[in-house]
């Protein structure tokens, strides 16, 4: 197997114009798992580890350019006023060792359904920065994931960064797992609001072939929310979880059956709602002196 | 009661004290050699071939792509195994390699061994084998009572059946004295050992013809005793050395690589290793059986057991194992800790083509222990009595009967532990600090969380039971060096990180009265030492050190009393001296030894048990009983079913503690086991095939579902025992799983009847079979109409096991 560590993101993306066989690795915790366990046996390996502007974010114009390489622990530490719901994911992931390597470009590279990270960027509607020598794009996260573990990068290209929109209202992300830490979600859901515009985002990780939007929910909740109190009747937010619920496509696994997955979608789902809501009111209360 | 504080202060290194273990530096720093990390000049690595298939003929095996691959140095199936195609623990009816046919997923088919382990995979993988795939046997209770079951041995499917019969249980007379009668089906799904050393070994092909094996294993002699026939040696030619051991908890009983490795060194003159991956591992060892109990228990209104009937299904899995064993334990500590005079037990262990199954920390008491707890909680709600009130009731004590007709003749002090474990402190109800059920998730900020309190005890026999000539060897030397008494202490016992290394310098530094002792490692020159398990160790090799020793000292005394000097029976050695029973110096050691060096071997035998007879179960089958008492404090996320254990406390009595650091670490151990029973831990299969062979969807505890454990530890001493001590390692995991449990059904009303707990059972209670929503935990299944207690014909009974 060969090694490649390319110094600079140019020479990287040279590299993987010349070797797109070369697998890249970032934090490494998807990749030495499937070389420890033999079920991947590639030709070559990226390293991205010295690249340093993947390593880091920035803000251009309110949106967060989070290079691919910035581990789960900077997230946590550094991005949680801006980037809530992907900050409560980032908590989420495995244990700490893994959280100072892991990061969301690997999460997006192995696009498993399961990736934490995922909901929180449908719910605040990133968009992926994708590069080869042939030139820069811009995926949105919507159309990124094709099918189980599969996404929409061609085999040159490289994620440099997600955008991803400063939160212009309060965020969520909630996730079930039969263990209380380091366990692969059964499921999960994030939620964004954005009250500038007033629209609403989800995300649905764990419940179908690759994550999802739950774009029928998000709509209604659009609607139904009192966007000045944040407040929606009881009958809507339980209808925005049946909602929720419904826009997952579940299977019967190890990990736990359909219908309580799309049971407990609808449970997370009314209580991301809650506490939204909570926040709000937390928000408008008088500062105590 | 914790005569931690009532005695002396021990000296240092003695027992009573909690010297540090030899090994901890090297543990902690990573530089501890485990069995995988062995090598060796000019070594090959070794690979297994393993069926994919739970049941299928096969039809051809072509290794010649295999031994085609560069680098591949052997490829081995069953023809070219040297000796006896099969071995066994008990029964020897596994095929070292497949013999025409496969009864399980990951039977070893052929071995290779190749320059490095990836070329050795692969050639492996490189091997052709034509199968012919049949129906898997994986209900066990089809197995053993549907006559058109296909046969997984020519012999049947029945692996054991052990009824206890005591008093009058199917008197209709005896059934009228009980004012309610409960019937339930329990299922305990199949746990794991998981340990973190995976199998690992390293065979040396000998000058002699012979083999020299290191070994991660828990039994040197059993499995020289099971190798050697295999090879085609006698047993002097097979040597086994204990390799660094990475847990064990009854999953190294059973042979992995031994002979594997063995024939690989023979074949190729090579010494060769084998170590298996974390998925290998899992088809590797054998687990805990899955259980079906079904039970019907009758109390009078005062809670008093009337009767308890039993049955109990043991999934044993394609071959034998310790299954027989714990047949044996599953049914004679059927009833539990309490005294019931009348009493039908039928546990039943069967052949199936899923994963075998045999020794795990708890040995078919664990099964058990389950399911007569969940019954004691569901008389006490029926009766309307404090759990821990109607166990106070029917608890054994000393001089108790057991359903095996067994009188109790040692402390079995479960009043002065329920005392103890009522006056500990409960958490408080709410802290901010603790971590909701669902954990990191941050699935919940107090919605549908509720909270419970369950209570668990459990009885464990310590010991092999059942007539098994049970002993353990120990060589003890005792020399002065450079003007310091040193001992040295031998035995072929195994160190599986429970301390007994440890355990066994207090012991020869208790006796001997010297600071310095080296012990050896483990090894078949040595005699045998038995298991590390049953608890057994500190009784057996503890109890053949002390004899050693004391064999020694009166070698000494004897040499002293040779050079006329007068030592009273009951001097002692101390600091190099003899002393008198008051400590007064008799004589300098270096003086008496003269330059000698006293060695003296000595067998241990625990005092003599009895079969069960074979249509009662009637008998003194055990040495000796252990109990432990937990107290459950749970919160639930009853919507979305996920489990917090909030808190775990737990009173044991061990006799004598020897260490307390090493036995607090027991205890710790037993119980967080016991948690993954409960609420996580489970070996899922589907048509015979493991659907979960990794630790990302096998989940064990972490630091985070672990709460904090409160601790007493009585010390009642066992008059028969070596200082008194009482087996320790299991009990603790036996009464964890029914106490978590029953904490669960208090804080969300469902019966839940099954373990693991999944959060499906809780969130969606009507789904799942074996799982009946919370009305039959009501009063109704608690009149004597709707008992329908089963009789001892299983046929009647309807088929509920596939979970
Ligand atoms: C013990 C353990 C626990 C875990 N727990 C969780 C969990 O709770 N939640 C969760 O979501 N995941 C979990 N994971 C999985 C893993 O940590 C995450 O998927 C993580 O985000 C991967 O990031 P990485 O940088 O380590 O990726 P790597 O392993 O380096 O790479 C993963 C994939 O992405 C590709 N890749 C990496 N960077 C780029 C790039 N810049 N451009 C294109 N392709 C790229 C790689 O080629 C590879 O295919 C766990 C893993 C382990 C070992």
């Amino acid at each position: 197997m060969e090694f490649f560590a390319p110094a600079s993101w140019a020479e990287a993306l040279e590299t993987k114009a010349a070797r797109p066989d070369a697998v890249p690795i970032a934090g490494g915790t998807d990749v030495m798992v499937e070389l420890n366990f033999d079920l991947r046996r590639p030709s070559a390996l990226l390293d991205l580890g010295r690249i340093s502007e993947l390593k880091e974010w920035d803000v251009v114009g309110g949106t967060v350019h989070l290079g691919a390489a910035v581990p789960y622990a900077r997230i946590i530490r550094d991005l949680a006023d801006r980037l809530p719901a992907l900050a409560m994911a980032a908590r989420t992931v495995g244990s700490p060792q893994i959280r100072n390597r892991a990061t969301v470009g690997g999460n997006l590279g192995t696009a498993s359904p399961a990736g934490d990270a995922h909901p929180a960027l449908l719910a605040t509607g990133a968009v992926v920065e994708a590069e080869s020598f042939r030139g820069l794009r811009q995926i949105p996260i919507g159309g990124f994931f094709t099918g189980v573990k599969s996404c929409a990068l061609a085999p040159d290209e490289l994620i440099r960064a997600v955008l991803i929109p400063t939160a212009a209202g309060p965020q969520q992300f909630a996730k079930v797992g039969s263990r209380n830490a380091m366990v692969i979600a059964v499921c999960s859901f994030a939620l964004a609001l954005d009250l500038d515009r007033r629209t609403v985002g989800t995300g649905i990780g764990s419940a179908g072939p690759t994550p999802l939007a739950a774009r029928g929910a998000e709509r209604f909740l659009a609607g139904a929310l009192d966007w000045g109190t944040l407040s929606v009747p009881v009958s809507a937010a339980r209808r925005f979880g049946e909602l929720v619920a419904d826009a997952a496509n579940p299977i019967d696994d190890v990990r736990g059956t359909a219908a309580y997955r799309r049971h407990a979608l609808a449970v997370l789902a009314t209580r991301a709602l809650r506490w939204i809501r909570t926040a709000a009111d937390q928000d408008r209360e008088p500062v105590p002196a | 009661m914790d005569a931690g504080s009532r005695t002396p202060q021990p000296r240092p290194g003695t027992i009573g004290d909690s010297p540090p273990r030899p090994d901890a530096t090297a543990k902690v720093l990573g530089t501890f050699p485990y069995a995988s990390d062995l090598t060796a000049e000019g070594m090959l690595c070794g690979a297994t071939l393993r069926s994919p298939h739970p049941r299928a003929l096969i039809k051809r095996v072509d290794v010649a792509p295999a031994l085609a691959l560069p680098g591949v140095r052997a490829v081995l199936t069953h023809q070219d195994v040297p000796g006896r195609k099969h071995y066994g623990l008990i029964v020897r009816d596994c095929p070292v390699l497949a013999v025409d046919q496969v009864r399980y997923q990951g039977e070893p088919v052929a071995v290779v061994a190749a320059d490095d382990a990836g070329t050795a995979r692969r050639a492996a993988g490189a091997i052709v084998v034509e199968y012919e795939v049949l129906p898997p046997v994986t209900d066990p209770r089809g197995a053993l009572f549907d006559p058109d079951s296909p046969r997984v041995h020519p012999g049947g499917n029945l692996v054991r059946h052990q009824p206890i019969r005591r008093g009058r249980p199917d008197d209709p007379a005896v059934r009228a004295q009980a004012a309610v009668h409960i019937t339930r089906e329990y299922q305990v799904g199949m746990q794991d050992q998981a340990f973190l050393g995976p199998e690992a070994g390293l065979a040396y092909p000998l000058p002699d013809g012979g083999v020299h094996l290191h070994v991660a294993t828990q039994w040197l002699h059993a499995d020289r005793e099971q190798v050697a026939p295999c090879l085609g040696l006698p047993e002097e030619k097979v040597h086994v050395t204990l390799a660094g051991v990475g847990g064990a908890f009854g999953g190294r009983e059973d042979l992995s690589v031994q002979i594997h490795a063995a024939m690989l060194a023979l074949r190729t003159g090579r010494p060769v290793r084998m170590v298996y991956d974390r998925r290998e591992s899992f088809f590797g060892h054998v687990h805990r059986h899955p259980a079906v109990l079904r039970y019907t228990h009758g109390a009078r209104g005062d809670g008093r057991l009337v009767y308890v009937i039993a049955e109990i299904l043991l999934d044993g899995g394609a071959y034998a194992s310790t299954t027989e064993a714990v047949v044996g334990n599953a049914s004679s500590l059927g009833a539990g800790p309490y005294e019931v005079e009348h009493v039908a037990i039928d546990a039943y262990g069967a052949y199936t083509n899923n994963p075998p199954c045999g020794a795990m920390r708890g040995f078919g008491a664990v099964q058990a222990c389950f399911a007569y707890e969940a019954q004691m909680d569901a008389l006490a709600a029926a009766l309307g009595i404090h759990p821990l009130d109607l166990r106070a009731r029917n608890a054994v004590k000393q001089g108790s009967t057991i359903a095996t007709g067994q009188v109790i003749d040692s402390p079995a002090p479960l009043a002065a532990m329920f005392g103890e474990l009522r006056a500990m402190p409960l958490p408080p109800e709410h802290d901010p600090a603790a971590l909701p059920p669902g954990g990191y998730g941050n699935t919940t900020h107090g919605e549908g969380v509720r909270r419970g309190v369950g209570y668990g005890v459990g009885i464990k026999n310590i010991c092999y039971s059942e007539g098994f000539d049970d002993y353990s060897t120990a060589r003890v030397r005792l020399a002065v060096e450079h003007g310091e008494p040193v001992a040295a202490v031998r035995t072929a016992a195994a160190e599986v990180g429970q301390g007994l290394v440890t355990v066994q310098g207090q012991i020869a530094r208790t006796e001997l009265g010297v600071e310095q002792v080296s012990v050896e490692p483990a090894d078949t020159r040595a005699g045998s030492s038995g298991s590390s398990s049953a608890s057994r160790q500190s009784y057996m090799t503890g109890g053949a050190v002390k004899a050693a020793c004391e064999a020694v000292r009166d070698q000494v005394f004897e040499l002293a009393r040779e050079r006329g000097i007068a030592v009273p029976r009951d001097a002692a050695l101390l600091g190099g001296k003899l002393v008198s029973a008051r400590g007064e110096p008799l004589a300098d050691l270096a003086a008496v030894l003269g330059g000698r060096v006293v060695e003296q071997t000595r067998e241990y035998r625990h005092r003599p048990t009895g079969p069960l007879d074979r249509l009662t179960g009637q008998g003194g089958s055990h040495v000796q009983f252990a109990f432990a008492v937990h107290r459950a404090v749970v919160d639930v996320d009853v919507e979305l079913g996920l489990i917090k254990v909030v808190r775990l406390d737990v009173v044991q009595d061990v006799g004598r503690i020897l260490n307390r650091l090493a036995l607090e670490g027991q205890i710790q151990g037993g119980t967080a086991q016991g948690l993954g029973l409960a609420v996580l831990e489970e070996i899922v299969t589907d048509g015979g095939k493991v659907r979960n062979p990794s630790f990302t969807d096998y989940l064990i505890p972490t630091i985070l579902d672990m709460p904090p454990l409160g601790m007493r530890i009585l010390q009642h001493p066992d008059p028969a025992s070596p200082y008194g001590l009482r087996g320790a390692g299991e009990p603790p995991t036996l009464s964890s799983t029914p106490a978590i449990a029953a904490a669960v059904r208090a804080a969300t009303g469902l019966a839940l009847t099954r373990v693991p707990i999944r959060p499906e059972h809780i969130a969606l209670p009507g789904e799942r079979p074996g799982n009946p929503p919370p009305e039959s935990a009501s009063p109704q299944s608690a009149s004597p109409e709707n008992a329908a207690p089963p009789g001892p014909a299983p046929l009647s009974q309807e088929a509920n096991t596939d979970a």
